[in-house]
């Protein structure tokens, strides 16, 4: 277990050290940081000035160390945009992420266990070709238009909830199942053909032969041992949510977390602030990844973590 | 030499005839509509010029936010309305088809030979070039993938030409990673092993012994990936970092359309019909293709037949 551990933080580092050695030759290297952040009409003497403040105007070696020193320190220097420790901002908006991803990810779980389990019970009948069919329909809708479908129904046409940022539970809502939408189809799917092969084993025809309940033997003990590849996947579902769909819905829905901050620094050309969320949030897949290894083993005690 | 490397009992064929490709296709209703739609599309990008009823970037600032022609308001001359510049609605949704295909193919055609040479290579040294090959897949898999894309973009600055390099450069791992492993399944048998004694260089048994057996798995791989990157570069357009104007794009156009969404529905709708439809298409197309390459799944269809089959016969047979 401990060498597992350190082998996982090992391997985490370096995804880590990755994405960061990545951004910063991007920035540094392909882009012109100054270029970037300073509006057209900036004369020389303003970008050698904005340069020497930032420090870059050394070798690009003496830049990457310091850099890298930061990184230790979590200091990435202040946001261009905030004029305040980049950190800060970050450490500010990221519950407010998390709160989004593990709602819509947690919404989809539990809306998919039954609707699968329902579809898996007769595969090829009414309920399992529409279940089939509606989760193909939510993988293609793509999530920024359904968010906006959402708004313009439920918040203009009927006005039974508010368009778009936060404070009550009524604000949580629209953005929470868009979330989870496409989460919610293909853990549907994963259920499904997971409950399917389970039901076909021999100990359920022994569970049911000893006469247990046929809720006792789908709800507990075939659904059990369909539930690894479900895991599996709403780890997967966690980690696409906190990278990649929170920036998408929260642009849609004015939710100041981290995506919205991401999308707001890149229009203000803030790098620094860009950097430090990128930062994090590769972190937080790490994070997430050694938890989802965790859950694996509680659930299948026979796994050997390796 | 060849004539000995020839196998030489005959190949199962998967498929009697291109007939009975269609006739299979014609009994999976979902795929037919698929395959029909996605037909469909390609005909409406390949022939936009001629369907459009106008230029898709032509403005007409006397009819401006015109809405469908069903709509009190509409006109004929703007079937799906128009929108805040006065640029026809139906026009701009038919040219945004070829941008969505044309990065969707340039992007899976990138990643994939990128991915698939990587997989093949790691697959068939093993050793230290897989490890390294695999370290490097399961690094960037961990990578925020948008977030990054945003990024380069952004200092790079976005165009076609730089979303395609930008999605094919964080989508090639999973074909290296299911490409690695189809290899590995095959590395052992007789066939390879044949090729290997005859003296074929490695580069010919990977592409012309092995690749040629992986071609269905990996084709069911890049069109789910195709429909992936379909709505990737649409949401890249959407948040502004995707296809510029003047050039248009589905994501691009629901983008333009969302502040003027209160007003004018109709900018917002069809745009994002345009895109669930040609990723609905994809993905049928992908179910019904994945359904007939997997011998598995074949099996299971050919005992569904037979019981059709005899089920079918037995009153036949009684009434004599």
């Amino acid at each position: 277990m401990g060498r597992y551990f350190l082998r996982r933080l090992l391997q985490g580092i370096v995804v880590v050290f990755g994405v960061t050695v990545l951004v910063f030759v991007v920035t540094r290297l392909v882009g012109d940081p100054v270029k970037v952040m300073l509006p057209l009409e900036a004369t020389a003497e303003q970008r050698a000035e904005f340069e020497r403040q930032l420090g870059l105007d050394r070798p690009i070696a003496v830049q990457f160390v310091d850099f890298m020193g930061g990184l230790t320190r979590l200091d990435f220097g202040d946001s261009l945009w905030q004029r305040r420790p980049a950190m800060t901002i970050v450490f500010e908006k990221l519950p407010l992420t998390l709160q989004l991803a593990f709602l819509g990810v947690g919404l989809a779980l539990i809306l998919s266990i039954p609707l699968g389990i329902l579809a898996a019970l007769r595969p090829g009948g009414v309920a399992d070709r529409s279940t089939v069919f509606l989760s193909l329909i939510g993988l293609s809708v793509p999530q920024f238009w359904l968010g906006l479908l959402l708004i313009v129904v439920l918040a203009v046409r009927l006005q039974w909830l508010p368009t778009s940022g936060i404070g009550t539970p009524a604000h949580l809502l629209l953005p929470v199942v868009t979330m989870a939408l496409p989460a919610l189809a293909r853990l549907v799917m994963i259920v499904r053909s997971s409950m399917i092969d389970e039901l076909n084993q021999q100990y359920v025809k022994t569970c049911f032969a000893k006469g247990l309940s046929f809720r006792r033997v789908v709800g507990v003990h075939a659904l059990r041992n369909a539930a690894l590849p479900v895991v599996t996947l709403c780890g997967w579902e966690l980690i696409r949510a906190v990278a990649g769909y929170s920036v998408v819905v929260e642009t849609v829905f004015a939710w100041p977390g981290l995506g919205l901050t991401a999308i707001q620094a890149l229009e203000r050309d803030d790098l620094i602030l860009l950097q430090a969320i990128v930062f994090i949030v590769a972190i937080l897949v790490v994070v997430i990844n050694i938890l989802m290894d965790l859950v694996y083993k509680a659930i299948d005690p026979r796994l050997e973590l390796a | 030499m060849k004539t000995a490397a020839a196998s030489p009992e005959p190949r199962p064929r998967r498929f009697t005839s291109l007939q009975g490709l269609c006739g299979e296709l014609w009994r999976d209703k979902a795929g037919f509509l698929g395959v029909a739609m996605m037909a469909a599309l390609l005909f409406m990008a390949a022939a936009a010029p001629l369907l459009a009823p106008h230029p898709p970037a032509a403005q007409d600032l006397r009819a401006r936010l015109v809405p469908p022609a069903w709509e009190e308001g509409g006109s004929r001359k703007h079937l799906l309305g128009t929108d805040h510049l006065g640029r026809d609605v139906l026009s701009r949704v038919i040219y945004g088809a070829r941008v969505s295909l044309a990065v969707g193919a340039a992007v899976v055609l990138l990643a994939g030979s990128f991915g698939v040479v990587l997989g093949l290579l790691a697959g068939y040294r093993g050793g230290r070039t897989d490890s390294l090959i695999m370290r490097w897949i399961d690094t960037q898999v961990a990578f925020p993938g948008l977030l990054i894309a945003l990024i380069i973009l952004a200092v790079i600055g976005p165009s076609m030409l730089t979303v395609i390099l930008v999605l094919a450069f964080n989508g090639w791992m999973v074909y290296g990673r299911m490409t690695r492993g189809l290899v590995l399944s095959v590395r052992q048998t007789a066939y390879v092993e044949a090729a290997e004694m005859v003296g074929c260089s490695a580069a010919r048994v990977l592409f012309r012994h092995i690749l040629p057996n992986l071609t269905s798995p990996l084709l069911t791989l890049a069109i789910l990936e195709f429909a992936r990157i379909v709505l990737a570069e649409a949401a890249l357009s959407f948040l502004g970092m995707g296809i510029q104007p003047p050039a248009t794009s589905w994501g691009l156009d629901v983008a333009a359309g969302k502040n003027y969404m209160f007003r004018a529905w109709w900018l917002v709708t069809f745009p994002g019909i345009a895109i669930s439809v040609t990723v609905l298409a994809i993905n049928l197309v992908a179910s019904w293709l994945r359904l007939i390459s997997d011998p598995q799944e074949r099996e299971k269809q050919f005992a569904r037949q037979m019981r059709a089959l005899s089920a079918r016969k037995r009153p036949e047979a009684a009434t004599p």
